[in-house]
């Protein structure tokens, strides 16, 4: 039976509990966000004992479902103030499910700051044990070997590095990727220093000894859907074997936004950057393939993915430097610090992975570092420098730990790319309009994969739309809505490319939850159930003061002209905030 | 006669392979000529394999005719995040 384990830190206990009738049906985000609207007080103090921090897979996950390795983690967002899920690949989902563990919630927290533990869950059940000191304090580089020396190489683990032990409202969770690297990131919203206040260093994830599995209600509709969607992956260009993804990487788009004019460059003053083809996804490909040794494009971040656009990136002399050089990451620290040059950026995101840090606001903000004048647009040095500020834990480190937004106050700097105290990736939303609407109303400040537009206002991807087009209610809600969903299913979100395409692959994907389930769900439950999460997510943040004054883009945005189109952000008040006046 | 700047992405930079990524090729062509034109006649690439065209960065279909000094950008289906 599926069970629900509550960690409590004040109290070092830990408990299993059946799964209340409400949750039943709910995986992934859906219960992450529902657990914390139902537990947390919107106005704690999210880094105080009455926030928590809920772990949960997806409704798949677990299963022989194709591409569905993520787990996903909720609680109030020490970055936004907001409710918050942020999700993962790698090798914690799978396993985590395999154990019948629906969700872990861990709440409380020690009396003493400092006093780290770690969970240790298997399919005896789960204990806290003392961490160990020599697994604090550095690395995760350094920490994770140890920590697979103590608990088996075949062990999942979730964990902080140093950012999140010193509760930085910048610091990520951390997910081992199938070759036991801490490279794979629940990166966004500071969720890691919600795990560092609660004292907790990592979640051992043991599913060794047949565990129970996930249990499939109807195993031939899960069949049936599995098939289909498979096929789609299989069948559609960007996710199948040899495609743009798995070719290339996620990376692959910095060449098409670039072209496009909406690729943030110089912190948000250019739309094109000249450097923009020396940090794409081709020269990934090639770098990789000329220098040879260890560089591979089409790694996997899970297993059973059938799309696997990781990559591992090799330095000059064949040996790795990092995994992996993701599109948001190259853009954080390439386009935006001005810098050209994959060996910066591979380095800069290998700091962001031993540190414990989310790439995409590391970057932000060291380009607010160089708007506050502590380096210059293109030095990958100094960026550098800034980096290890944060590591070695100096005061300046403490203010870049916690993101644009406090960098930005602390230093007096205007042009800041936050919604909601977030940073915004790596579009720029007065040249793409669609997403800019996503960026002001999610419920997680900036936040691309909240319902990413993109893909029919750049890719071509269900349909085209015109990328200057302001009317764009309808798509967006549409879209954040079928993202909530697959956000709970446990798939990642990458398989949108294939079923937004194909109609068999789309229903597919509903039947492979369906037979999980017992449930007799059709496509239409896919917005109905979308609009519920995020129906629960508004009410948290309302409740947590926040309004609609707050569903805004930056305001240089709607005055400062963006090159080479010229164009500020002209999607009035009034339209974002139909988007959820149709909805509530 | 116009000049137009073509640059090929992604799978497509294999027609033509001497190029650096994103390093344009310069091309003199005949005015009005249609992006299915330079693509089909002038570069060897059939059209069905193209996905996204960008003329000095706003997509357009392939039937859309070029000026001088005009940007292309050609993609093939590509994705990511």
């Amino acid at each position: 039976m599926s069970k629900i384990l509550r960690v409590n830190m004040t109290a070092r206990t830990v408990a299993f509990e059946a799964v209340p009738e409400k949750y039943k049906e709910m995986g992934g985000r859906w219960i992450t966000s529902n657990i914390v609207c139902d537990e947390v007080s919107p106005t704690c103090h999210p880094l105080g004992p009455g926030n928590k921090i809920v772990y949960a897979a997806g409704i798949v996950t677990g299963t022989a479902a194709p591409t569905s390795g993520r787990i996903s983690i909720g609680g109030k967002s020490p970055l936004t103030g907001t409710i918050k899920e942020t999700n993962s690949g790698g090798m914690a989902g799978q396993k985590l499910a395999r154990l019948g563990i629906k969700a872990i919630v861990v709440e409380g927290q020690p009396a003493e700051k400092g006093d780290y533990w770690v969970l240790k869950v298997d399919k005896d059940g789960a204990e806290l044990l003392p961490a160990s000191n020599s697994w604090l304090g550095k690395g995760l580089y350094e920490t994770y070997p140890l920590l697979f020396d103590e608990f088996g190489e075949k062990v999942a683990i979730i964990g902080i590095g140093i950012a999140g032990e010193r509760l930085m409202a910048n610091a990520g969770i951390c997910v081992n990727d199938p070759e036991n690297r801490p490279s794979r990131y629940a990166g966004r919203g500071g969720m890691g220093a919600v795990m560092g206040s609660k004292g907790l260093k990592a979640i051992i994830i043991d599913d060794a000894g047949d565990p129970p599995g996930v249990p499939i209600v109807n195993k031939e509709l899960f069949d049936t859907g599995r098939k289909k969607l498979t096929e789609a992956l299989l069948a559609h260009d960007i996710t199948k074997p040899g495609g743009g993804l798995n070719t290339y990487g996620t990376a692959v788009l910095v060449n098409i936004i670039n072209e496009a004019g909406g690729f943030p460059t110089f912190n948000f003053r250019d739309g094109r950057f000249t450097g923009a083809a020396k940090i794409s996804g081709e020269m990934i490909h090639e770098i990789c393939t000329k220098r040879g040794g260890v560089g591979t494009t089409g790694h996997g971040c899970s297993p059973g993915c059938v799309i696997r656009c990781s990559n591992v990136y090799p330095k000059p002399d064949g040996s790795e430097l990092v995994s992996v050089q993701e599109y948001e990451s190259v853009w954080s620290f390439g386009a935006n610090c001005g810098i050209d040059d994959l060996d910066i950026t591979g380095e800069l995101i290998r700091l962001c992975n031993d540190y414990g840090l989310d790439t995409i606001e590391a970057g932000v903000t060291i380009a607010m570092a160089i708007e506050a004048g502590l380096a210059e647009f293109g030095d990958g040095a100094k960026a550098i420098a800034l980096m290890h500020e944060i590591g070695n834990g100096t005061p300046l480190g403490h203010i870049l730990g916690n993101g644009a937004a406090i960098t930005t106050n602390v230093f007096g700097v205007v042009r800041c790319p936050t919604v909601k105290g977030q940073a915004i990736p790596a579009y720029d939303p007065r040249a793409i309009k669609g997403i800019g609407i996503t960026y002001a109303i999610s419920t997680m400040g900036a936040d691309h994969t909240y319902g990413y537009t993109i893909a029919p206002e750049m890719l071509g991807v269900s349909g085209k739309v015109d990328q200057f087009d302001v009317d764009k209610v309808d798509m967006a809600r549409n879209f954040q809505h079928a993202t909530a969903f697959i956000d709970a299913s446990g798939y990642c979100l990458f398989i949108a490319f294939a079923i937004l395409d194909i109609p068999s692959g789309l229903a597919g994907m509903v039947e492979t939850c369906s037979g999980v389930l017992g449930t007799d769900w059709t496509v239409d439950n896919i917005g109905i159930i979308g609009e519920e999460i995020i129906r629960k997510e508004r009410a948290f943040n309302t409740a947590a003061g926040f309004t609609k004054a707050h569903d805004r883009l930056p305001e240089f945005m709607k005055h400062e002209e963006l090159p080479p189109h010229n164009v500020v952000f002209d999607v009035p008040d009034e339209t974002l905030d139909r988007v959820h006046s149709l909805q509530n | 006669m116009i000049k137009v700047e073509v640059r090929l992405y992604a799978t497509l930079r294999k027609y033509r392979p001497e190029l650096e990524v994103g390093e344009p090729l310069s091309l003199q062509l005949p005015e009005k000529i249609m992006v299915r034109q330079l693509l089909e006649e002038k570069l060897g690439i059939p059209a069905t394999v193209v996905k996204i065209v960008f003329v000095n960065g706003r997509q357009r279909e392939v039937d859309h005719s070029l000026a001088e000094g005009d940007r292309v950008a050609v993609f093939p289906p590509v994705g990511g995040g």
